[in-house]
């Protein structure tokens, strides 16, 4: 918990409690509690059709939850739109990247931009005075995070024409943009070849240090999940079924029975 | 690559010129039957241009536009005709009926997905096309609609009531209508719109406030569509139920798609093609819709984006003005 | 009470008419997800075709058929037109376009609507047409005091019979198991070892066939037809296609009987001008509360 954070004793930004989530008859979510501490990397993993994904889309708005609470620094946020979510602080990327396709690699990251700009029809008809700083200050932001992400050269080439490993770091420039200070990524390595993941690793480690983010993840590939996290969570069949530091859970029976079953099934 | 492409942006940029001299001096050469002609394209072009902001920009499939076309057109022919309210000052008034119509309407369907959405515009622009005909409140006249209304006048001599004086409005109208619609796509209000049309979870997820922005499309949309209707009404000096059918809004679809969704020129040769095609085919008398029909499946067949899409990120016609303004930035 | 029973008659009567026309839209629906707006002129140009079956074939079917066989053989030849018809409208104006998306598609299929619109009006005149009288049977029963016509009951039993074997047609046999597969998932279903070509040639022979005998029944039933009156119908019939649900067929089935009742319900009980607001309201009511439809089931988007 040294990596450049200010604090000493580490402050809450993000808590489950009792998250249920059900489908139908299925309870894909059931009693989850978590705590995501500022300046960490918290990652969520587990089977597939754990719930993970589940709990990434209760958090971050897209659902709502039947039971339970999502606390954000004080504020309870749970059932609020996922724009709203947005607004407060937490910016997610999607496991099948969801970009703005026929949109070019800029404007993609300007649309994070959205939610922190503010002018209307009005004064963009009019194109005001006001407007247009704040256009050139979304603008100049969003070109910063290009240049971050390394992908001025597609600045203006569609995001549907930008290669995998390309798209999957400019959704998460977009996420940037909205000027998050929790970041959610939905396996940000799936896909990606063993150098990209390599940079990606590099470029999380680089944003808890010098952007003070704090960042929840999803992720199957284990030597991301071991390399960069400071707290792992397994989760099987809706529960949580361990919680510890990356050492700990990889040396937890119960985490490795979920993922290999038992001796008697096997 | 820069040179190449302000080389491009340069050609445009005279095109331009060309296009807007060419409507300047066109209606001094032609007879008052060819000015109605381009008022009417002019006509098509508003309200095609309205329901690209709906449509092209948003993605959402409304197909009953024609509703706020005639709300706009009997808001005008009513106020007009029972309060004697000038025409100038009905077309703010009509927006906003058209407008309020829409924030109105739209409110509790808004969540619908696609082709839901779709048949309950349908449905909209029915009940609206119905009620007028069934004459409530003796406002509407029925099927026979309302006539009389006045010309658009500025007070005293300077009044606009012959074919090219209603040419210069309209397209004067629709010239402002483009400004305003070209800044609105390069603003923060435009880029959200696209990315609602692109993916609605990712917009979301990015802090557009969904919902809200679908919203304004229509209301937009709907005021813009006002001002056309309010036009209409006192060119034509009468309004009535059968100008803003289903087939209506069909026809306002196809301007958007055969000139390319989201593309401003795009739209004004989708509207052309429209307005000026069974003009052009008279000749063809009775077999003219049936060629018109053909053409529209050729167009879909060779041009599926339509005959002018939108490009983004390269040089673009539409993105001359705000081009301009960038340079001096 | 009567009165009640004779309109719910009567709302059945339309009511089949627009479900049998929406079925053709559904099953287009669902395997193509395109509005087929042609599929309302397909319904008009099978009553044409069925018109002028009987006025030519008058004196062959009086003598040959009788007055219903005359009835089902000119629908049967015009649902045969018709199945050549919708397969032909299809090659030539919809499947170059699929590759380009479903909006191009929407477009081609209201080109393909003006055209086949426009050709029935250049061919039969812009005029009304009147079904010739004496071959349509006009016999009145009470039944308790319930007013019905003879042709009601005959329309009544052919549709839920033709509404039957399409039923059975799309839930017990491969064909069906094949439509229903490639309206669930395309990509999947091709995988599958389904011809998806096929499928297509399927729901276009069936829907427009389909459709024109309808067009007879309704020419036989009121007697006068137009060459644009499949807009409205094709309107109504799409209106119940989603009201049941999209891509829902024993959906689009009900939705269309519940739309014709409404509509005679609301002309008796509210007023003839305004039945067909009634019946948009209540679509636009029904979703709100029920965004897909009476019997379409929630699907949760996947994220």
């Amino acid at each position: 918990m040294s990596k450049g954070d200010l604090h000493t004793t580490p402050e809450r930004v993000l808590e489950t409690r009792g998250l249920t989530k059900i489908f139908g008859g299925l309870i894909a979510v059931n009693n989850f509690d978590a705590t995501v501490k500022k300046g960490e990397i918290f990652s969520l993993i587990g089977p597939n059709g754990a719930g993970k994904t589940t709990v990434f889309n209760v958090v971050t708005g897209i659902y709502k939850p039947e039971a339970g609470q999502v606390i954000f620094g004080e504020k309870d946020i749970t059932g609020r739109k996922p724009h709203q979510i947005v607004s407060f602080g937490i910016a997610r990327t999607f496991q099948n990247i969801r970009l703005f396709q026929n949109m070019t690699c800029l404007e993609n990251i300007m649309a994070g931009q959205h939610c922190r700009a503010k002018a209307g029809v009005w004064s963009s008809i009019f194109s005001f005075s006001a407007q247009k700083k704040e256009e050139r200050r979304i603008r100049e932001i969003s070109e910063s995070r290009i240049e971050q992400v390394g992908l001025e050269r597609f600045r203006d080439e569609l995001a549907k024409n930008i290669p995998y490993g390309s798209q999957r770091m400019l959704e998460i420039a977009r996420a940037l943009a909205t000027e998050p200070m929790l970041l959610v990524l939905d396996e940000p390595s799936s896909g990606l070849n063993a150098g990209e993941t390599e940079v990606l690793m590099g470029f999380l480690k680089e944003l808890i240090e010098k952007e003070h983010l704090t960042i929840l993840l999803i992720e199957h590939d284990m030597n991301v999940v071991m390399g960069i996290s400071d707290k792992v969570a397994v989760m099987d069949e809706g529960k949580k079924i361990a919680e510890g530091n990356p050492e700990e859970i990889y040396n937890n029976p119960r985490v490795i029975e979920a993922y290999l079953g038992t001796e008697e099934e096997a | 690559m820069e040179r190449e492409k302000t080389g491009f942006f340069g050609s445009q940029q005279s095109l331009l010129f060309a296009i807007v001299g060419i409507f300047i001096i066109y209606p001094f050469f032609v007879s008052n039957y060819y000015i109605d002609v381009a008022f009417f394209f002019g006509i098509y072009a508003l309200l095609g241009l309205s329901l690209n902001i709906v449509l092209g920009e948003v993605g959402l499939f409304d197909l009953g536009h024609a509703g706020f076309y005639a709300i706009g057109a009997y808001t005008t022919a009513i106020l007009n005709t029972k309060l004697g309210i000038p025409i100038l000052v009905l077309l703010p008034v009509s927006a906003i009926a058209a407008g309020i119509f829409a924030y109105i309407v739209c409110s509790p369907i808004i969540h619908l997905r696609g082709d839901y959405l779709c048949i309950v515009t349908i449905g909209m622009g029915e009940i609206v096309r119905l009620a007028l005909i069934n004459n409530p409140f003796d406002l509407t006249g029925g099927p026979n609609g309302v006539y009389g209304i006045d010309f658009p006048s500025f007070g005293g001599p300077f009044v606009i009531d012959s074919s090219i004086e209603y040419y210069f409005l309209i397209w004067i109208i629709v010239v402002l209508s483009i400004i305003g619609l070209i800044r609105l796509q390069n603003s923060r209000i435009g880029r959200a719109w696209n990315c609602i049309r692109e993916d609605e979870v990712a917009a979301g997820s990015s802090g557009i406030d969904v919902k809200s922005y679908k919203l304004l499309a229509f209301v937009i949309g709907a005021a813009l569509a006002g001002v056309a209707g309010n036009i209409y009404a006192s060119k034509l000096m009468a309004v009535s139920p059968e100008s803003f059918s289903f087939w209506e809004s069909c026809m306002l679809f196809c301007i958007v798609l055969i000139g390319g969704m989201g593309s401003i020129p795009g739209i004004l040769i989708g509207a052309a093609f429209i307005s000026l095609f069974p003009e052009i085919f008279r000749p063809f008398a009775m077999y003219r819709m049936l060629v018109f029909g053909l053409v529209m499946i050729l167009m879909m067949m060779f041009r599926p984006g339509g005959v002018w899409p939108r490009k983004r990120g390269g040089p673009e016609f539409v993105s001359l003005l705000s081009r301009m303004r960038k340079k001096d930035v | 009470m009567q009165v009640v029973f004779e309109q719910i008659i009567n709302g059945l009567t339309i009511g089949s008419f627009y479900a049998l026309i929406a079925l053709g839209y559904s099953m287009v629906y669902g395997v193509l997800k395109l509005i087929n707006f042609a599929h309302g002129d397909f319904f008009t140009l099978g009553s044409y075709l069925g018109y002028t079956l009987l006025v030519f074939g008058s004196a062959f079917i009086t003598t040959h058929f009788g007055l219903w066989g005359g009835m089902v053989a000119a629908m049967l030849m015009a649902a045969m037109c018709l199945a050549f018809i919708g397969v032909l409208v299809e090659r030539a104006a919809y499947r170059p376009i699929y590759p380009a998306g479903r909006l191009p598609a929407v477009v081609s299929a209201l080109g393909a609507s003006i055209v086949l619109q426009n050709a029935i009006m250049v061919i039969w005149g812009p005029r009304y047409q009147a079904y010739p009288a004496k071959l349509i049977p006009n016999i009145h029963l009470n039944i308790w005091g319930i007013n019905i016509t003879v042709l009601q009951i005959v329309i009544l039993v052919l549709s839920f019979v033709l509404m039957g074997i399409l039923y059975y047609i799309i839930q017990k046999t491969v064909f069906g198991a094949a439509i229903r597969a490639t309206a669930l998932d395309k990509d999947t279903a091709s995988l599958m070892g389904i011809n998806f070509n096929k499928v297509i040639f399927f729901i276009f022979t069936l829907g427009p066939a389909l459709g024109a005998m309808t067009g007879v029944m309704v020419g036989m039933y009121y007697r006068q037809i137009s060459f644009t009156m499949g807009w409205n119908y094709g309107l109504k019939a799409f209106t119940a296609t989603i009201l049941g649900g999209i891509g829902n067929l024993p959906g689009a089935m009900f939705g269309g009987l519940i739309l014709g009742v409404l509509e005679m319900l609301g002309a008796a009980y509210i007023s003839a001008a305004w039945k067909d607001v009634f019946v948009f309201m209540i679509l636009i009511l029904v979703l709100i509360f029920r965004p897909n439809g009476l019997f379409g089931e929630k699907i949760a988007e996947k994220v």
